[in-house]
């Protein structure tokens, strides 16, 4: 075309004014971290794993969970998931059902069979884990992916430690467990049980380069309480002990069971009674509910299936009658102080669910450990004050859960590789936490959490049938999509459109963008519009 | 309706892309291929919500074309920032002619187009006409109410802003009540533009029964593109009218563009609808509802309405235009809208 | 093909001869039978693939107009007078855009006091809109004159006014050669636009142009009208090889080898003043007459050539530039500058004031005596103007001049009480 002077143009030719330069303030993308992610005692990436589930990769999803966490079947059960109380969802309307996606993937791993991948070299080095709990089988599983040779002698006739012995089968089905445990002895962690290790200086002459404890917690607390001949005292770790044994071996309870304590223990076992049978299992509490420190759903499900609770008591006798209770009420502190009020309950049996103590037998002659409130004491790698010794788990910590276990099974295994190297371990640092006022929500679509279906109340009164039921594929993805993606880019397009000057370049599918700086004028629009506060603007340098 | 109720996608069709809806369901400006019709470079201003809907409209219309589209466009600042000698954003065949002639000036191009294909000489191209809220609304009326009346194939749309924005934020017969221009300054008795009847373009485009006219905002992508989308496949004068916040003219933060749109339909200001042949066909319902203080309070063009002593009655005046717009168009709250 | 028949029909008959694609009309006297018998054309199918649009205002026509040449179709409308100016901002939009639209206007004089007839004030108001404007003195050259328009403007890519007397020519039954579509075919080829609106090679038409580019913009303007100075000639030649008529050019002159006095004229009065010229030639004054067929672009040269050999010359214009006389006198005399020549105005035939041979003739006696003032109105009625300045002196409130003036010649009702 013969264009005349000036009044007709070339299409597109004003890519020649490069409108960059008005800019006072630049935006740029950033990776925050997600509130889940940050409560996460396992460190899990939460955020990024639910990003492949929300599109249906479910095995792509796990593998992204198992880089931090190689019991996702387990935890999807037994975690008390701190990530759903932080997650920014809640604000909105209900947190996201971080825990049931997760132990959902772990069940499609199992019943798919997903494996680990092997480790790419071998390092040489041999590793010494002693217990197969949470965190002995987390630091096996980072160690052997790391390329050392794993060994983990266990005391017990079967693996699993305070997963199988403290948690009653109908939080944690126990095929679920020996799936996840069978999958990390593939790896080629040898797993030796009935191994129990006394002494630790003797099994270390059998040449290791480094050794993991994780034996965890299992010496019940007592308190003194007179009792009769005929009273019928044990503790709640023996009964959750025997409960894994032969069926001839079940302990018996009686037909009115009292149960001494206000933990998860006390709760589990009250729970385990009913199912054996029980008429009446009464938790016999000193403090009130709200000071409980059991998970309040586990209560209210221990309610739901007749647990009975006496809340403000103490018992001061165990006698022929049955136990004699103390009434107890709270100070200006919170704290419960006696009342001189006395009643007698009748009982069968008590259990002492008070806590749990370390063994620590097998510690005598290490020389360098040192011991802190009936825990071995480490630094913030892990490592005890023996060099090349660390520990984990229950006994290395006050908050004894099997995330926590996991969590610390994880960071030690990081943390004895680099020692193995000779160098020091160094977390990666931490980003800013993508807070709910970083977000933009008018984005997301409105979605009420899906809740898991609850086992029927008759059958989980009598028999070990798991409690929570898994969610079904829908309801899974569905649960994934409710995911905000705080801080975290979820290629939702927005800066990529809202821009007025098209300066976002959209790179592709899970790329993400770049910002072409030629046209940015710094209007800021991608960031205010940016639903999960990926963007940030900052100053632009002279 | 345009707002489908879609399996749970995380954010729906709220955002612009989303990586869980099928290809087809995806936007067209979610498109890595998009024309961008209206390309980088140009001069507007940072934020200028003209110039998103313009590539959000124009964009959707080359896309339901399939590429055959020539647009006219009235003087304005969409004209003088995209086309500025020696340099042009528009990467579509594109005339601008005169302010207040652009209808008619389209009608003259689907005539011409209309012979050509009659003759075999050219394809089925498609005319869109564009301006902003003067040019529509003022001084080319004339020309617009022409093109609706004869029914002339061509698609029209209304960039509005609420002023003459282009010559220094001038009033227009769009500039809403109580608003600060150049020309109705905050003073005197009544402070910023007249309470009237006001000239609500789309709804004498309706008065003239054509087969299609909306309204439509920058803060709703999907919506604007499903408009303009229908718009596209059918024939005749169709008149779509875009909200488009203009952080010079209304005193707003120029990130905050898209916000204010939202925020506008939110509160019921602006009536976000379709009509087919003079009948109201839908609305969308406001999600979260919010009194027009929300609103008016970012805006610097109703600065004088708060401050040390809040005109209330100003303030309950607009909330009383909002509320008939609410109970007119049925823009009430819906439960999971 | 000899017709008879009413130029505003043989304009429309030519018009559809050049298939032109769209068509946009305003109805406005006296333009408005051309329009109408195009209408009926399209409407019967006798003008296939013509789109005509009854627009809402002359504004509207011009700009359907620009639309539909920008997008590649041959384009026609008409106008007159006050829809002149109605669409001027388009008119000069259409020729700053370079869009070859042929329009006609039907001569006519603009308001107030409101006038339909014929002077040809709305024409030369548009002389500097950038279009070529070619003047027809009879009907059969208003007809060819379209037809070589259409091949010109698309050239050049310039739009054309071809101006017409309104009711003189539009509205005479005369006889007129209508050419056949075979001829026009050969002459005119299809329209290829220099630029053209279209998705397979887009651009943007109608930039901003600031100071660094609007000076050379509107030069080029210029030069193109300087091309087509040369051209219209050269298209009258052509014109005549196929067609058999020597129509167009820049100018005509009649009987002006030996002329001592020169009338210098645009449109159909030439048809009288020659008329009064042959009248004159045999009682042995040497009188001719300059026809000017393109006041834009304005044939300096050929005009000062035509007037170099005479004595005087009387430009008798149907325009009045108010405050200092004619407007084609202006040009006329800056042609001649230098050369010495006595020159007069005369403004004649505003609003439809008939020219006769009668004053026409005492005019030019007048001329070749030397006794005609630098500006002359034509056959003004002194007393009723004397009346009406008399009358203003003493009130202040004298009312509507025209009303006035026409109460004092007996047309209108005297005022009630």
């Amino acid at each position: 075309m013969d264009k005349p002077f000036a009044i007709t143009l070339n299409p597109g030719s004003s890519l020649a004014n490069h409108t960059g330069s008005w800019r006072t303030s630049r935006p740029v993308y950033i990776d925050r971290l997600p509130p889940c992610n940050n409560a996460c005692p396992a460190g899990e990436n939460i955020q990024g794993w639910l990003f492949h589930a929300e599109s249906g990769n479910y095995e792509k999803a796990w593998r992204s969970l198992v880089v931090n966490n190689p019991l996702p079947a387990t935890m999807g059960r037994v975690c008390y998931h701190p990530c759903e109380g932080a997650c920014n969802r809640g604000l909105m309307d209900a947190t996201v059902g971080i825990n049931s996606v997760e132990r959902f993937l772990g069940d499609e791993a199992i019943k798919h069979g997903w494996k680990f991948d092997a480790p790419a070299t071998k390092s040489g080095k041999r590793v010494l884990v002693v217990g197969s709990g949470p965190a002995g089988l987390a630091a096996a599983y980072h160690l052997a992916c790391l390329g050392h040779h794993v060994v983990i002698r266990e005391a017990a006739a079967i693996a699993g430690g305070m997963m199988r012995f403290g948690i009653p089968k109908y939080r944690l089905p126990r095929d679920v467990l020996e799936a996840e445990i069978a999958r990390i002895v593939d790896l080629g962690v040898e797993l030796h049980l009935n191994s129990r290790v006394d002494k630790l200086p003797e099994a270390l002459k059998e040449g290791f380069d480094a050794v993991f404890l994780g034996v965890g917690a299992h010496i019940a607390k007592r308190a003194y309480i007179p009792a009769g001949d005929a009273s019928k005292i044990m503790d709640a770790v023996s009964v959750l002990h025997d409960m894994e044994g032969e069926p001839d071996a079940m302990p018996l309870l009686g037909r009115r069971v009292v149960v001494y304590g206000g933990g998860n223990t006390a709760i589990d076992v009250a729970r385990t009674a009913k199912r054996l049978g029980a008429e009446e299992s009464i938790i016999v509490y000193r403090r009130t509910r709200e000071k409980m420190p059991a998970h309040d759903f586990e209560v209210e499900e221990a309610l739901q299936e007749g647990v009975m609770m006496k809340w403000l008591s103490t018992i001061k006798e165990s006698g022929e009658d049955g136990l004699m209770v103390e009434k107890m009420a709270l100070d200006e502190n919170g704290f419960p102080q006696p009342t001189g009020e006395y009643e007698t309950i009748a009982a069968d049996s008590l259990v002492l669910a008070l806590g749990q103590d370390v063994d620590l037998s097998l510690l005598e002659n290490v020389p360098g450990l040192a011991i802190e409130g009936g825990n071995v004491k480490v630094d913030s790698t892990m490592m005890t004050g023996h060099p090349g010794i660390f520990a984990g788990g229950d006994m290395a910590g006050n908050d004894r859960t099997v995330t926590v276990a996991i969590g610390h099974g994880k960071k030690a295994a990081r943390a004895i590789d680099a020692w193995l190297k000779g160098v020091a371990f160094v977390p990666p640092p931490k980003a800013e936490i993508a807070t709910f006022e970083r977000l933009n929500t008018w984005y997301y679509s409105d979605a009420p959490k899906t809740l898991r279906p609850v086992l029927d109340i008759i059958r989980r009164q009598s028999t070990f049938e798991e409690v929570l039921g898994g969610l079904d594929e829908n309801n899974a993805l569905f649960e994934a999509r409710r995911c905000l993606s705080c801080g975290n880019c979820f290629e939702c397009d927005n800066c990529y459109g809202v821009c007025p000057d098209n300066a976002v370049i959209k790179l592709g599918p899970g790329k993400r963008f770049e910002f072409n700086y030629d046209y940015c004028k710094g209007c800021g629009m991608c960031a205010t519009e940016c639903p999960c506060g990926a963007i940030k603007i900052v100053a632009e340098e002279i | 309706m345009s707002l489908q109720p879609v399996k749970f996608y995380q954010t729906g069709t709220f955002t612009v892309g989303n990586r869980l809806l099928a290809p087809e369901e995806r936007s067209v400006q979610a498109n890595m291929q998009r024309t961008n019709s209206l390309n980088s470079g140009h001069r507007a201003c940072q934020g200028c919500g003209e110039a998103l809907g313009a590539r959000y409209a124009i964009d959707a219309a080359m896309n339901a074309s399939n590429r055959q589209l020539i647009a006219a466009n009235a003087t304005g600042c969409l004209e003088v920032f995209s086309t500025p000698y020696p340099e042009t954003s528009w990467q579509i065949p594109w005339i601008h002619s005169l302010f207040g002639n652009t209808a008619a000036v389209a009608t003259g191009i689907a005539a011409a187009i209309k012979i050509k294909k009659q003759k075999g000489q050219g394809g089925d191209v498609r005319v869109v006409a564009q301006g902003g809220d003067g040019g529509t609304t003022d001084i080319g009326f004339g020309c617009l109410s022409g093109m609706f009346e004869r029914n002339d194939d061509v698609l029209y749309i209304c960039y509005d802003n609420g002023g003459y924005m282009n010559t220094g934020v001038q009033r227009s017969s769009a500039t809403p009540p109580a608003a600060r221009t150049a020309t109705t300054m905050p003073l005197g008795p009544e402070p910023g533009n007249q309470f009237g009847q006001g000239k609500f373009l789309p709804a004498i485009a309706m008065a003239h029964e054509i087969p299609y006219v909306a309204t439509a905002t920058v803060a709703d992508l999907r919506d604007l593109e499903y408009k303009v989308t229908h718009a596209m496949s059918i024939r005749g004068a169709r008149y779509i009218h875009i909200l488009v916040p203009c952080p010079l003219g209304w005193g707003t933060a120029s990130h905050d563009t898209i916000r204010m749109a939202r925020l506008a339909k939110e509160t019921g200001i602006f009536p976000v609808f379709e009509a087919e042949y003079g009948v109201v066909k839908s609305a969308l319902a406001i999600r979260r509802p919010l009194p027009v203080e929300e609103y008016l309070r970012p805006q610097k063009r109703y600065a004088h309405l708060f401050g040390k002593s809040p005109a209330v009655e100003t303030i309950a005046r607009i909330q009383a235009l909002a509320d008939k717009n609410i109970r007119k168009y049925g823009l009430q709250a819906r439960k999971g809208a | 093909m000899l017709k008879q028949c009413e130029g505003s029909h043989a304009v429309a008959e030519a018009v559809a001869l050049c298939r032109p694609e769209v068509i946009c009309a305003y109805p406005i006297s006296p333009q408005t039978h051309i329009v109408e018998g195009l209408g009926e054309m399209c409407k019967s199918g006798e003008l296939a693939d013509c789109e005509f649009i009854n627009v809402e205002s002359e504004f509207a026509a011009m700009s359907v107009a620009i639309g539909s040449s920008a997008a590649g179709a041959r384009t026609y409308t008409a106008t007159a007078s006050q829809g002149l100016l109605y669409m001027v901002e388009a008119v000069y939009n259409a020729s700053g855009l370079g869009l070859p639209i042929v329009m006609t206007v039907a001569n006519r004089a603009i308001g107030a006091p409101i006038n339909i007839w014929n002077d040809h004030s709305d024409s030369l108001s548009q002389r500097d809109c950038g279009w070529i404007q070619l003047f027809a003195e009879t009907n059969q050259e208003a007809l060819d004159l379209h037809i070589q328009a259409f091949k010109l403007a698309e050239e050049l890519s310039l739009p054309i006014m071809v101006c017409m007397d309104g009711f003189i020519l539009t509205h005479a039954y005369e006889r007129v050669d209508m050419p056949t579509q075979e001829q026009v075919d050969a002459f005119l080829p299809p329209y290829e636009p220099r630029q053209v609106l279209d998705p397979a090679e887009p651009v943007s038409i109608g930039a901003m142009v600031g100071p660094e580019a609007f000076m050379e913009v509107r030069y080029l303007a210029h030069a193109k009208q300087m091309q087509a100075l040369e051209r219209i000639p050269q298209m009258a030649e052509e014109f005549q090889k196929v067609f058999g008529r020597k129509i167009g050019g820049l100018t005509h002159t009649y009987c002006g080898e030996d002329a001592e006095t020169m009338v210098v004229a645009m449109g159909s009065v030439l048809g009288t003043i020659k008329d009064v010229v042959d009248e004159m030639r045999s009682a042995g004054h040497k009188v001719g007459v300059l026809g000017i067929t393109s006041f834009r672009p304005f044939p300096l040269d050929a005009v000062r050539e035509a007037l170099k050999g005479c004595k005087r010359f009387v430009i008798l214009e149907k325009s009045l530039a108010v405050g200092i006389g004619g407007i084609v006198a202006t040009n006329v005399r800056l042609a001649v500058t230098g050369l010495g020549l006595q020159g007069y105005t005369v403004v004649a035939g505003l609003g439809g004031r008939a020219i006769t041979k009668k004053s026409l003739h005492a005019l030019f006696i007048r001329a070749g005596r030397g006794e005609l003032g630098p500006l002359t109105f034509l056959d003004l009625d002194w007393e009723v103007i004397n009346r009406q300045l008399e009358r203003e002196r003493l009130t202040r409130r004298s009312g509507p001049a025209a009303e006035s003036m026409l109460r004092d010649l007996g047309t209108v009702a005297s005022k009630i009480a």
